[in-house]
């Protein structure tokens, strides 16, 4: 065998893997798109938490984030991805369901949503404290209840300060999802190093799946600077 | 709260700190908390299996020492490369900027996991099928599990780190480069008195952050089959059929170690003194 790549490995059709290669692909879009959702709605709920919470929400946000940001992700899906199975049977089982089992699509994104929602509600607190004191003075001067304060001036407002962090997760989520691969979720990186196993062609292999990482990469970040420069319109200090 | 802080100030500074936090964690709610987590650690001792402890703590113990060599050698060999990659970016010519940048955005753009698997597997496919490297002396490295993995963590390392130096690098006010030329510098003594220092003292909070989110990444060596801490834990899980213990402790290792590198990295951090 020669280091000369063999491209035909990566045809579309079966004796090729290409598309093995893009199912695993979209699944890890799946992946990432569904744990990126899951923890902007967790970060929402922690940033509110945080900030306008009692003690004990306080506390108990802050015990959060940070063990979120200090135990490694592959760590923390291990045991996330334990508990949280464990518990689901266990309902299930008190629940009367006999021989329930997780579907791996919902359990990856628990996972990779509830270390996604450390990081994003650390995000989106920062982004609700850079909103100028004045506008919510100024809507709670109007007469509007907390929580209409909150939908019409708040999160509105914060989204462009939240934008730069909240792409930079998004980033964080596409990768993070090859470390399913270890727990031994089906998406880019586990199905890569099959077919790389089935073929013995290591390097084209990985370097393919580099490469569609590379351009999701890229694609995204293409959108996310743009969406990050409309959101931006109007506002007088860029950072 | 404001009355504590006043009443703090006037305490000699030596006990303001732990009054300051005695203060803090007598609130009622936290000494809940406190007594909580400590019911929690207590029942996990005496309700889990923990029989396997004592037989694995060597095994543990170097693995833990795997995980710090890794991490430690990956800083430091990772910044050095660091600092080319982000000078190129900052003020070199273009022919070395474009490289110096691809090579930061390729990195950055997939994941360490793949990289890792690209350079293990891949790469050593790859050596295994030349004579010329299996006889030489390089292979007994080759052949083994870490090199790869040293130097995937390296390369990651090296790629942000060089992006977080480049935008330092860049942030330099000119007035203060053009000062020490105005002095008679050498491009070299600007770059090793002025601009290098200054530029290290505004990455400094963020080389802090990066070098926490290093010692997250290094499990990942466990992958390919290095005895870090990470891997250690996998073989005990195996071993004794546990899942909550193992992982347990591992969680906890993991949250001292991100502590205790916290603690130094702020203090290193206070140490520098501020110009501005």
């Amino acid at each position: 065998m020669t280091t000369v790549f063999d491209f035909s490995l990566l045809a579309y059709n079966p004796p090729g893997w290409g598309r093995v290669l893009l199912v695993g692909f979209m699944r890890s879009l799946q992946l990432a798109a569904g744990g990126y959702c899951l923890g902007i709605v967790i970060g929402v709920l922690g940033a509110i938490g945080k900030l306008y919470g009692g003690r004990l929400v306080r506390d108990l946000m802050e015990i959060y984030t940070l063990v979120i940001r200090a135990v490694p992700e592959l760590v923390l899906m291990l045991l996330f991805y334990y508990v949280g199975t464990d518990l689901a049977r266990q309902g299930a089982q008190a629940l009367g369901y006999q021989g329930f089992d997780i579907d791996g699509l919902a359990a990856g994104i628990l996972v990779i949503g509830l270390v996604q929602g450390g990081y994003a509600t650390e995000v989106l607190r920062g982004a609700i404290q850079a909103i100028p004191r004045g506008q919510i003075e100024a809507a709670q001067a109007f007469g509007m209840s907390p929580r209409q304060v909150h939908r019409r001036v708040t999160l509105p407002a914060m989204v462009p300060h939240a934008l730069p962090g909240m792409a930079n997760l998004w980033m964080i989520a596409t990768k993070d999802t090859a470390l399913l691969a270890v727990i031994g979720f089906s998406e880019l990186t586990q199905v890569t190093r099959q077919a790389a196993g089935a073929t013995q062609a290591y390097l084209l292999f990985f370097l393919s799946a580099g490469a569609l990482y590379l351009s999701l990469t890229l694609v995204s970040n293409f959108i996310l600077r743009r969406v990050e420069r409309r959101a931006r319109r109007g506002l007088v200090a860029a950072r | 709260m404001a009355d504590m802080q006043t009443r703090a100030t006037l305490v000699a500074p030596f006990y303001r700190h732990t009054t300051r936090l005695l203060a803090a964690l007598c609130q009622p709610h936290r000494l809940v908390l406190a007594a909580l987590f400590v019911a929690g650690v207590i029942a996990a001792v005496v309700g889990m299996n923990w029989r396997w402890l004592p037989r694995y703590l060597p095994l543990l113990i170097q693995g833990l020492e795997m995980t710090l060599i890794m991490l430690v050698a990956s800083v430091v060999v990772g910044f050095l490369f660091a600092l080319p990659l982000a000078l190129a970016q900052a003020g070199g010519a273009a022919l070395l900027r474009w490289p110096a940048h691809a090579f930061c955005t390729l990195v950055r753009g997939t994941p360490l996991l793949l990289q890792m698997w690209l350079l293990y597997y891949g790469l050593g496919a790859v050596f295994a099928q030349y004579p010329e490297i299996r006889q030489s002396w390089l292979w007994d490295y080759l052949r083994q599990a870490w090199p790869y993995g040293f130097v995937a963590l390296t390369i990651s390392f090296a790629a942000y780190q060089g992006e977080i130096m480049r935008g330092a690098l860049a942030g330099v006010p000119r007035g203060e480069l053009e000062a020490a030329a105005s002095f008679g510098m050498s491009s070299r003594q600007i770059f090793r008195r002025v601009w290098f220092p200054r530029a290290l003292h505004r990455a400094l909070p963020a080389l802090s952050g990066e070098i926490i989110l290093q010692l997250k990444s290094t499990p990942l060596v466990a992958t390919i089959s290095v005895m870090d801490l990470y891997a250690v834990i996998t073989r005990v899980r195996q071993a004794t059929f546990l899942t909550y213990e193992p992982l347990l402790l591992m969680v906890a290792v993991y949250l001292c170690l991100s502590g205790i590198l916290i603690v130094a990295l702020r203090w290193l951090e206070r140490r520098v003194p501020t110009g501005s």
